[in-house]
């Protein structure tokens, strides 16, 4: 069966006749249905890659080969961290995008499952990001379908750093996507955190982490709250409170929007899986820090100040 | 000078008809049956890691008897086509229909340009969001579709298999019973144990992707309780669930009586 055999070569070239139509199209042409059975010879069998099925068969995008042009911006998302905490690990991320000083978003999403134990977080320009999302998402599924087990924790942030490595070219013309990668490791049952640099640089943080625009504000805020093993109440409450000052000293970071209901997006990842926590529950812990805020500064010198980070 | 011999192309035709059904009967059949959470696959399977029964895509799950190479071949093909096609266009847009339409072009097409068939059968399931609109594609090896409503028997024995299955399903019925029902035809006058069941469900409540394989504890559970009413005879002297039931205790025949009993409306 492996060997070479003309009927299913036939369709092969049918299932990747993209392929020659696509080539040359730097300006992303139009992307090629997929009909007939994808099959291939054992010498370019794609196996359970999925990025590398998509690039076989023409649907992968070229690499730009310059950089846009000064008026035409493109979206980027900005402040993601993660920490991990006693159950494993939580992942959160405001909901802004900006192009140049514009808003081009106010609730786009940056905190999104990988699969059901693991979770990506994104900053950078937003089209490629979420496109790596989908990719590294379907990468997963692909290959727990093909292969019929789940890729290892580690597997999976090293498939990620690839991906990472794969897009330096667009990187390089501004188009940089720095992921965060989180999840619970089922082998040795604890929660993993893993940041990558615009190479594919992959390290793995023993607290916290964090990305994009507001990570200086955001990583300091989670550095002074962060303690060894935090219950979910407290890991959360301190992300939230990351964000908060990080949209406050970061105009590219969006804040929790209660009038609009817009909330920062954060997820704890632990043996039960990946799970997002409520806008319900949001609101309320909002709500709680709001107070213990304006206690402080009833007590407090009146002018100027800045969020409290003690008040409980 | 020789002449090359004419041979008919009705003769070909059977004589790869019957070289693929040959292939096909060697192995052991599988049945897949629509029930109340959705749309159950099983089949006799002695191996615990080569798979006949595998899921393809949120709501499609494939299905293959014959040469295990040659289904699992066209199985990766169609997670391929399917994860393809969900990144392509939108994960709704992919459907069990085109893929069944594809598997069929690729049979038909070997079968009439190759010197071997494939030696294969697959079924290419759906579940519906709602109950009732559930699909069943049955594929030969060589590209003839069948759209089932209810129920699909493949392999060797399928047709007395069928005619088994068919008295005892009842599509209303809880996967646990169906279950019980396919392994009871399945098994016929021997005696099948969970550990040479392989059983997976297209589980309509298990959120977005559907598919979940059953674990041979639970398929032993079903088989060894299958009737609701625990006055029967054959769940008094049910095994412990996480042992396989050992052979002879678990009488085939009373299961079967039971199950017939139970339905009202098939027979």
């Amino acid at each position: 069966m492996g060997r070479h055999r003309p009927g299913w070569r036939d369709l092969k070239g049918a299932g990747s006749a993209g392929l020659e139509g696509r080539v040359g199209g730097a300006d992303g042409a139009a992307r090629v249905a997929v009909v007939t059975l994808p099959m291939f010879g054992t010498h370019d069998d794609p196996g359970p890659d999925f990025a590398g099925l998509v690039r076989r068969v023409g649907l992968a995008p070229d690499h730009p080969t310059q950089a846009l042009p000064a008026g035409l911006g493109v979206p980027h998302g900005t402040t993601v961290v993660s920490i991990r905490y006693a159950d494993g690990v939580v992942m959160a991320g405001d909901r802004r995008a900006t192009s140049g000083h514009l808003i081009s978003h106010r609730t786009i999403e940056k905190v999104f499952p990988a699969d059901r134990y693991s979770g990506i977080a994104i900053a950078g320009a937003a089209g490629p990001a979420i496109e790596m999302v989908t990719l590294f998402q379907l990468q997963l599924e692909h290959y727990e379908k093909v292969e019929g087990s789940h890729l290892s924790l580690e597997g999976k942030a090293n498939q990620l750093s690839q991906m990472v490595r794969n897009h330096l070219p667009a990187a390089m013309q501004g188009f940089a996507v720095v992921p965060l990668f989180a999840g619970f490791d089922l082998g040795r049952s604890v929660g993993r955190l893993f940041e990558y640099d615009v190479t594919g640089g992959r390290y793995e943080e023993q607290d916290f982490a964090a990305s994009g625009s507001g990570m200086l504000h955001a990583g300091t805020v989670v550095k002074l709250g962060y303690r060894p093993n935090l219950d979910r109440s407290a890991v959360v409450d301190l992300a939230l409170k990351a964000l908060w000052t990080a949209a406050d000293e970061d105009s590219a970071t969006g804040g929790p929007d209660s009038l609009r209901g817009i909330w920062p997006v954060i997820a704890t990842i632990t043996a039960d899986g990946y799970q997002r926590v409520a806008d319900d529950e949001m609101a309320e812990r909002f709500e709680t820090i709001l107070a213990s805020d304006r206690e402080t500064r009833s007590t407090a010198a009146p002018a100027g100040g800045s969020i409290a980070g003690g008040g409980r | 000078m020789s002449m090359p011999f004419y041979v008919a192309p009705e003769q070909v035709m059977k004589d790869r008809a019957d070289y693929a059904r040959k292939g096909i009967a060697r192995g052991r059949s599988l049945i897949a049956a629509v029930c109340a959470d959705g749309i159950l696959l099983c089949a006799e399977n002695p191996s615990a890691t080569l798979r006949k029964i595998s899921e393809i895509y949120d709501r499609i799950a494939f299905a293959g008897v014959g040469r295990y190479n040659e289904f699992d071949q066209l199985r990766v093909a169609g997670v391929r086509h399917a994860d393809l096609k969900g990144y392509s266009y939108s994960r709704e847009d992919v459907d069990a229909r085109s893929l069944a339409n594809a598997y069929a072009q690729a049979l038909g097409t070997t079968f009439t340009h190759e010197m071997k068939p494939l030696e294969v059968e697959i079924l290419v399931a759906e579940v519906a969001a709602e109950d009732g609109r559930d699909q069943l594609f049955h594929i030969l090896y060589d590209g003839t579709v069948i759209d089932e409503p209810t129920r699909a028997v493949l392999g060797g024995d399928a047709e007395v298999i069928a005619e088994r299955f068919e008295a005892a399903h009842d599509p209303s019925a809880t996967t646990t019973e169906v279950l019980a029902a396919a392994v009871a035809a399945l098994a016929g006058d021997r005696t099948l144990g969970a550990e040479v069941i392989e059983a997976a469900v297209l589980d309509r409540a298990n959120g977005r992707r559907t598919f979940r394989r059953l674990s041979d504890d639970e398929i032993a559970a079903a088989i060894g309780a299958p009737a609701e009413d625990p006055a029967e005879d054959a769940p008094a002297d049910a095994p412990a669930e996480d042992e396989p039931p050992p052979a002879g205790e678990v009488d085939v025949d009373d299961i079967d009586a039971v199950l017939e009993d139970d339905v009202d409306d098939d027979d």
